[in-house]
C-alpha cells in the first residue's frame, strides 16, 4: 500500500520539503486531469473555457451556490476522513459507501422515532446512534482481518453491498415496526429536534459542515497527539513494528475500521439529518468518491478538507455547467477517475525514478556480485 | 412448488450466470497472473455502452460486440499500465477504472443522443432459443477452455508462474510483465463481453449503471470459487440461482425475503475469505512485482 503514503520525516527541514512536494503533486494531478478534462470537453465539440466558466459561476456565482458547494463537500470531506484514518493504518477502505448507507439509516430510524425529546438532546443522541451503527458496521473488516486476515478491500466490497441490500430490506418491509414508509423506500421524516439547524437562511447550508469540520480537526488530535495515533501510524508503517513493540496488531486495525466507519456513518447521518430530512434508498455514491477526496488530500485531516471542498466544488457547478454550457455533468465522474489515476502515477514517478536508479547502479556493478532478491517492502499483501 | 423448477427457471439462471461468467473467468486469468482486478464492473459497462453504440453505427451486432471488447480492452489496458509498468496501487487504478466505466457511458450517451438514461434500441445478438443468446453457450465453453489453458498448456503454467512467485518466474526467463500485459487485456475482453450481453444480448439498448454492480459479483466468484475456473463456474451458477429463484419467487408470491435471496453471494464470499467454510488461497504474488522496487 505504499503508493500514496508518505515516507516518515527523517528530520526537521525536511517537513517542509516534503509539504512542498506533496502540495505540488495533488495540485498537479488536479491540474492534469482537469486539462484531460478540457481535451474532451474540445473533443465532444464544446468549448472547455465556456464550460469550466460555467462550473465555477455555478460553484461560487452567488451567496446560494457558496452554500450549495459546502453542502456538497460535507460528506466528501467525512468520507475522505474515513478512508484517510484507514488508510494510516495501512488499511485500503472501500466500504465507506455501506457505512454512510447504515449511518444514515440509523440517524433516518433514530430521527424518526417519537421520542418527545429536545433539540439538544435528540440531535446529539441521534449523531451518536448513527456514528456507533457505522462504526460496529465499519469495524466488521477490522476484526475479521485480524482474526483470518481477510483482505479488507474485499470484505468491504462485500459489505458494502450488503448494506445496500439492509437498507432496501428495512425501508421496503411492510407492516414495520420501525418508522418507515415502504411506498415512499424512505424512513419517516425526521423530528425537527434531530434536524441538523440550517445555518445560512433560504439556503441548504446545515450544521452537517461544521460536524465535517471539527470530525478533522478531531481526527487530527487522533493522529497526531495522542499514542492511540502514534500507533495507527507506526502499524500503516510497519505491520511487524507493532509485535515488537509490544502492542496488538489487530486491535489497531480494528480500531482503525472502527474510527473510520464514525466517520462513514457521521457522513450518512448529515445527509439524512440534515439535507434530506430523511434516509432515502438510493446509495448517492459518495463513498467512492471519498476514495479520490483522501488520496487527493494525501490522507491527511487537513489536506482532506482541501480536497473535499475542491470535490464540492466540482459537484455543485456541474449541475451548472449541464444546463448553460451543455456538457454533461458526468464529466465530473471523469474527472474523478482521471484524478484518481494521476495521483497515482504522480505516486509512482518517485519510487519508478528511484528503482531506475538503483537498476543502473546494479548494471555497473562488477559481475556476480549479489543483489537483492526478496519480498519487496511495503508491496500490498495478497487479497 | 410443483411447477417452480421449470425450463423457465434453468433458462434464468444460464441467462444470470452468463454475464458474470464471461467477467469473472476475466478476472480469474488477471489475478493468476497476479494483478488484483477490482475494476471488471467498470470494464463491463465500457463494453455494454459501446456495444450498443458500435451497433447503431455499423448496423451489425457482432460488430458491436467486437467494438465493445475492443473498448474494455483500452480500458483494460490502462489498468494494465497502471500495475504493471507505473508500478502504481492495483486498487487505486481499479478504483479510477471503475469511476471511469460508470462515468464515460454516460458523458458520451448525453453527447451523441442527447439523453442520459438510456440509448435508442438496436438491434439484439442472434438467439439460439427461446430467450437464450447466442453468447450463453459461448460462455460455458469457455470454462473448459480456460480451464485448460492455465493447466494443461505452457503459457498457462507460465501465467501461474507469473501469479504464484514473480520473482522465481522472472529469474528463469518468464518474461512476467508481457504475460500480466496479455491477462489483464483479456480480463477487459472477456468483461466487455459480458457487458455487451447485458446491453445487446439480452436487452436491445443501455441504460446507465445497468451492470448494478455485477462486476463485483463476478470478483466475488471469482474468491468463492477459490481461483479456480470449475470452483468460478460453480460460485458463479450458485449465485445466478439464487437471483433466478429469487425473481421467480417474488413473481410465484412465495414469501421468502428477495433481499436475502439478493445479498447471499456476498454473505457467502464474506464467509468464504474469511476461511470459516474451507481454506481460501489466493495466488501468493497477487499484487507483487517481479523485481524489488
Amino acid at each position: 500500500m505504499s503508493a500514496v503514503a508518505d515516507r516518515p520525516r527523517t528530520n526537521s527541514s525536511g517537513w517542509l520539503r516534503h509539504l512542498g512536494l506533496t502540495v505540488v503533486s495533488s495540485a498537479g494531478a488536479v491540474a492534469v486531469a482537469l486539462l484531460l478534462g478540457a481535451l474532451v470537453i474540445l473533443a465532444s465539440g464544446q468549448d472547455p473555457v465556456t464550460a469550466y466558466r460555467a462550473l465555477l459561476s455555478g460553484a461560487f456565482g452567488d451567496r446560494r451556490s457558496i452554500a450549495e458547494t459546502l453542502v456538497a463537500a460535507a460528506p466528501y470531506v467525512l468520507g475522505g476522513l474515513a478512508f484517510a484514518v484507514a488508510f494510516r493504518a495501512g488499511l485500503f477502505n472501500i466500504g465507506i459507501e455501506g457505512q454512510i448507507v447504515i449511518g444514515g439509516l440509523a440517524a433516518g430510524l433514530i430521527g424518526a422515532a417519537d421520542l418527545g425529546l429536545p433539540p439538544v438532546l435528540f440531535l446529539p443522541l441521534a449523531l451518536l446512534v448513527a456514528a456507533l451503527a457505522g462504526g460496529l458496521w465499519g469495524a466488521i473488516p477490522g476484526v475479521l482481518k485480524s482474526l483470518s486476515g481477510a483482505h479488507e478491500v474485499i470484505t468491504t466490497i462485500m459489505l458494502n453491498y450488503l448494506a445496500f441490500r439492509l437498507l432496501t430490506y428495512v425501508l421496503t418491509k411492510t407492516e414495520s415496526w420501525l418508522p418507515v414508509n415502504p411506498q415512499l423506500q424512505a424512513t419517516e421524516p425526521v423530528q425537527p429536534a434531530a434536524r441538523l439547524p440550517i445555518l445560512l437562511e433560504r439556503t441548504r447550508l446545515h450544521a452537517g459542515v461544521i460536524v465535517a469540520v471539527l470530525a478533522a480537526l478531531a481526527l487530527w488530535f487522533l493522529l497526531y497527539r495522542t499514542t492511540w495515533g502514534y500507533r495507527l501510524r507506526t502499524v500503516g508503517y510497519s505491520r511487524g513494528a507493532a509485535a515488537f513493540a509490544g502492542f496488538s496488531w489487530g486491535r489497531v486495525v480494528t480500531g482503525a475500521m472502527f474510527v473510520s466507519g464514525v466517520l462513514g456513518g457521521l457522513a450518512g447521518a448529515g445527509e439524512t439529518l440534515g439535507l434530506h430530512g430523511r434516509q432515502i434508498s438510493a446509495p448517492q455514491g459518495y463513498g467512492f468518491t471519498a476514495i479520490a477526496v483522501g488520496l487527493v488530500g494525501r490522507n491527511h485531516p487537513i489536506g482532506v478538507v482541501l480536497s473535499g471542498f475542491l470535490f464540492g466544488v466540482l459537484r455543485s457547478g456541474a449541475t451548472k455547467m449541464q444546463n448553460t454550457a451543455g456538457t454533461s455533468k458526468e464529466l465530473v465522474l471523469v474527472l474523478q477517475g482521471v484524478i484518481i489515476l494521476s495521483v497515482a502515477a504522480f505516486a509512482s514517478a518517485g519510487r519508478l525514478r528511484a528503482w531506475w536508479a538503483r537498476r543502473a547502479q546494479a548494471r555497473q556493478a562488477p559481475l556476480g556480485e549479489a543483489t537483492t532478491i526478496g519480498v519487496e517492502p511495503g508491496s500490498t499483501p495478497p487479497v | 412448488m410443483g411447477d417452480f423448477f421449470t425450463v423457465e427457471l434453468l433458462t434464468a439462471v444460464l441467462r444470470t450466470a452468463t454475464p458474470l461468467l464471461f467477467a469473472a473467468l476475466g478476472g480469474l486469468l488477471s489475478e493468476r497472473s497476479g494483478v488484483m482486478n477490482i475494476a471488471l464492473e467498470g470494464f463491463m459497462l465500457l463494453g455494454a455502452f459501446t456495444a450498443v453504440a458500435g451497433t447503431y453505427y455499423l448496423h451489425d451486432p457482432f460488430l458491436g460486440l467486437l467494438c465493445g471488447a475492443l473498448a474494455a480492452a483500452a480500458g483494460a489496458a490502462i489498468h494494465a499500465v497502471w500495475c504493471i509498468s507505473l508500478r502504481a496501487d492495483q486498487i487505486v487504478a481499479g478504483i479510477a477504472l471503475n469511476l471511469l466505466g460508470a462515468g464515460i457511458p454516460i458523458f458520451l450517451m448525453q453527447r451523441l443522443w442527447e439523453q442520459a438514461g438510456r440509448t435508442p434500441s438496436v438491434e439484439k445478438l442472434p438467439m439460439i432459443a427461446s430467450g437464450v443468446s447466442i453468447l450463453v453457450p459461448v460462455a460455458f465453453l469457455l470454462v473448459p477452455v480456460v480451464w485448460y489453458l492455465l493447466e494443461r498448456t505452457k503459457p498457462g503454467l507460465r501465467i501461474q508462474a507469473a501469479g504464484e512467485h514473480p520473482q522465481a518466474a522472472e529469474s528463469v526467463g518468464i518474461r512476467v510483465s508481457g504475460y500480466r500485459y496479455a491477462c489483464v487485456i483479456a480480463s477487459g475482453v472477456l468483461a466487455g463481453i459480458g457487458g455487451a450481453f447485458l446491453s445487446i444480448g439480452d436487452l436491445s439498448l443501455f441504460t446507465r449503471d445497468m451492470t448494478q454492480g455485477r462486476g463485483f459479483i463476478a470478483l466475488a466468484a471469482v474468491i468463492f470459487g477459490n481461483w479456480n475456473p470449475l470452483g468460478t463456474l460453480a460460485a458463479t451458477l450458485l449465485f445466478a440461482g439464487a437471483q433466478a429463484f429469487q425473481v421467480q419467487a417474488q413473481a410465484a408470491g412465495v414469501g421468502i425475503s428477495a433481499d436475502l435471496l439478493l445479498a447471499l453471494p456476498y454473505l457467502l464470499t464474506l464467509i468464504a475469505i474469511t476461511g470459516l467454510v474451507r481454506h481460501s488461497r489466493p495466488p501468493a504474488g497477487l499484487g507483487r512485482h517481479p523485481t524489488v522496487d
